[in-house]
């Protein structure tokens, strides 16, 4: 998919005009934040899980090479075969390969933002390959040619009457009659075109929540059982994922989903959780012949050791974003790659290079709310300033922004200098005011006088009022 | 008399810049609220800003030698106390985490952080006043200034001091919590979205109904107040200092004289 993070700023104005977009948005609070603030409330262990959670990660974080290794050894020893891939193309051709090799015509697809990052649908299509997303907003967003808003909401930023004339577009099969109003309606209706994708499919794609090197076993989480259908009817499953989706046991495992669900959508547990060790054995009744697994670095393994490394922590709930004011005013396509909001302006720079992502990080007023709610303690604001850091030693940001930014920092070093300028231009400024006592337009200040009036200083500074305070002081007592 | 003086807490005032440039009357409701509180306050002339801008826009080098001028300003003091949540959890938590590993300043920097208070906090939990002695016959709605709320737990205590003003009526807003848009520079380089952001945030201030808008944070209140008057609203905001001080004879944050 094509990057546009770097023209956020463009992005981001288009965001706020587009009507359909903001009525969406404004789903958001009802739909994620009051069900996770339920969920939470209602788990007194909660925190506590957290910091399991946290310990979990951080322990497999500083051990990956370990953990990965064993676990590549147990899914061998279930039958199974590990790829592994460096980078994005290398992740996709391996995929390509499969499917050549295996005469693969239509692919299904569970929900995988690992398959967004490698942008498989694209390389799938050019191969003469048809993938069918089978996720419901998935599969929405695939009938629209859009891509995700969400990392497990990918539709959020759809309304139901613009999907019903999307399903009404597409599914022509079906009578122009039926209604399609309601919620359940138009989920029914993408089951039963579904159903006849399942099998047809000779290859089913999954990603995964979990890696258990304890057992070389893959997890994913679902609301519609679709993943399920995915891997098991088809000859050949793929299990697509990023490194840190590791975890050494299928207790950890648990462990971190009593946090998953409760974090992204508010449920204790999501509708279907799906452990897969292998293909089909002999006594299974069914399931695919092969199973592979695809493990992607892309960028990963140089965020070890970093002030990045606390990223690789995500389990990818969305409850940064879910409660991330920037992310609500403008949607995840604004983001301009396939992460958005707080998480995505962390990890969209150390994947695509800030020089690309760098708006991403900026873009945040470091109100902490996302840090506040990730079950993995991730110090989000943190990590944007790192980037920030790194953007200022190499130089990347607006000259106009460094030299201000340099210029302030003189006077802000040198109190008397600071003080002496204040003393003069602080007073004018408040007279420059009038009666009105601010400003509906100023010089330089046209970034926030473009929505907001400024109001004017009061008068003298603080610091030469209180100076000639003390010096009344000192008259008195002598 | 020698010896009471000593027992006096004695308080450095950190004024914070926008309260030295913009409203110096917080300024003195903070000496007041704490000398009548029982402190003995002094404002080091050595202060310019806690830093802020040049620490989250990625210069450490600048910040660092700014954190080291406060630092050395207020190493007399037993308290470091600034009307700002913001400013003060710069001062708290990130002026230490600017010097891990320094063999000099980390320590001075760890010492220093200990001291440091947001000064509605500091009237409750530490000198633990139960309330202040002001009136004020208003409705007043208080936003949570983000960096107070979340990084240094601030949420209840002024929300008490605030029911001790005689004649103050609360109306809670929604989504109080909730940023309201400012974040520094954040509010001039992505104005379109910081816009949005307080728009919401001024909407929910005139559902609650009230006739005042308080919060603990100049930034925050320049950014709602510049808002609030762009959409022509009579509501007055003022920082909750000037309340609990029952200073408020000084026309509001951008309001006419």
């Amino acid at each position: 998919m094509q990057i546009t993070s770097p023209s956020f700023k463009k992005n981001s104005v288009q965001a706020l005009s587009d009507a359909q977009l903001q009525k969406a948005l404004g789903n958001v609070r009802a739909g994620f934040i009051d069900k996770r603030t339920k969920a939470v409330d209602a788990l007194p262990e909660f925190d506590a899980l957290r910091d399991n959670g946290k310990a979990i990660k951080d322990h497999t974080l500083a051990h990956l090479d370990l953990y990965l290794e064993a676990y590549e050894e147990q899914v061998k020893k279930a039958g199974g075969h590990v790829h592994w891939a460096q980078t994005a193309e290398d992740a996709r051709n391996i995929i390509l390969d499969l499917c050549k090799t295996r005469g693969v015509k239509t692919v299904t697809k569970g929900k995988s933002m690992i398959s967004e990052e490698i942008a498989l649908n694209d390389a799938l299509e050019e191969a003469g390959v048809r993938p069918v997303e089978t996720d419901l907003g998935e599969y929405i967003i695939q009938l629209r040619g859009e891509h995700p808003s969400h990392i497990i909401a990918p539709a959020v930023h759809l309304n139901k009457e613009q999907i019903e004339a999307d399903f009404r577009r597409v599914h022509t099969h079906l009578p122009a009659d039926r209604k399609l109003v309601e919620h359940e309606k138009l989920l029914t209706e993408a089951r039963a075109v579904l159903r006849a994708e399942y099998f047809k499919a000779d290859l089913g794609i999954t990603g995964a929540n979990f890696l258990v090197a304890e057992t070389g076993s893959s997890i994913i989480v679902t609301n519609e059982g679709n993943g399920d259908l995915t891997q098991i009817l088809p000859r050949v499953h793929v299990v697509i994922a990023s490194i840190e989706k590791v975890v050494p046991t299928l207790e950890d495992a648990a462990q971190i989903l009593r946090l998953l669900a409760r974090s992204a959508t508010g449920q204790e547990m999501s509708v279907y959780t799906t452990v897969s060790t292998g293909g089909r054995r002999e006594s299974d009744p069914d399931g695919p012949d092969e199973y592979h697994v695809v493990l992607l670095d892309n960028g990963r393994s140089s965020m070890l050791g970093t002030e990045f490394q606390e990223m690789l922590r995500c389990i990818r709930c969305g409850a940064c974003m879910n409660h991330c004011p920037v992310y609500h005013a403008v949607g995840g396509h604004a983001y301009g790659w396939v992460y958005p909001g707080p998480m995505g302006a962390v990890l969209t720079p150390s994947l695509i290079g800030v020089d690309k992502g760098g708006h991403l990080p900026n873009a945040s007023t470091f109100c902490g709310r996302c840090e506040s709610v990730c079950p993995m303690r991730i110090p989000l604001p943190k990590m944007m300033r790192h980037w920030r850091e790194r953007e200022f030693e190499r130089g990347l940001n607006p000259a106009v922004a460094r030299y201000g930014l340099k210029s302030w920092a003189f006077f802000a070093r040198r109190p008397r200098l600071y003080r002496f300028f204040a003393s003069f231009g602080i007073p004018a400024l408040s007279m420059l005011g009038g009666a009105k006592r601010r400003f509906s337009w100023l010089p330089f200040a046209g970034g926030w006088t473009k929505y907001r009036e400024l109001p004017a200083p009061e008068g003298r500074t603080f610091m030469q009022q209180w100076a000639q305070r003390e010096a009344l002081k000192q008259e008195v007592s002598s | 008399m020698q010896h009471q003086v000593k027992t006096r807490p004695h308080v450095g005032l950190f004024v914070t810049c926008l309260v030295d440039l913009f409203r110096p009357s917080v300024g003195f409701a903070a000496v007041k609220l704490m000398e009548d509180a029982g402190c003995s306050v002094d404002v080091p002339a050595a202060q310019t800003c806690c830093g802020q801008p040049a620490y989250n826009s990625g210069d450490r080098d600048d910040t660092r030698e700014i954190a080291k001028a406060t630092i050395a300003a207020f190493e007399e003091f037993d308290y470091v106390v600034a009307p700002s949540g913001s400013c003060a959890s710069m001062l708290k938590k990130h002026y230490p985490a600017l010097f891990t590993g320094d063999a000099v300043w980390e320590s001075r920097a760890g010492e220093f952080s200990k001291k440091v208070h947001e000064l509605v906090s500091f009237l409750a939990d530490e000198l633990r006043i139960q309330g202040v002695d002001a009136k004020l016959s208003a409705t007043a709605t208080y936003h949570d200034s983000c960096s107070g709320l979340r990084e240094l737990g601030i949420r209840d205590q002024p929300r008490k001091l605030l029911q001790s003003v005689e004649g103050l009526k609360i109306a809670e807003m929604e989504e109080a919590d909730v940023c309201c848009g400012f974040g520094g520079t954040f509010c001039v380089k992505y104005s379109d979205i910081s816009n949005a952001i307080v728009t919401k945030k001024t909407s929910n201030i005139e559902v609650a109904g009230a006739d005042m808008l308080l919060a603990g944070d100049l930034g925050c209140l320049m950014n709602m107040a510049g808002k609030l008057q762009r959409e022509g609203s009579a509501i007055e905001v003022r920082h909750v200092a000037e309340v609990l001080a029952g200073m408020t004879d000084q026309p509001p944050v951008g309001g006419k004289l």
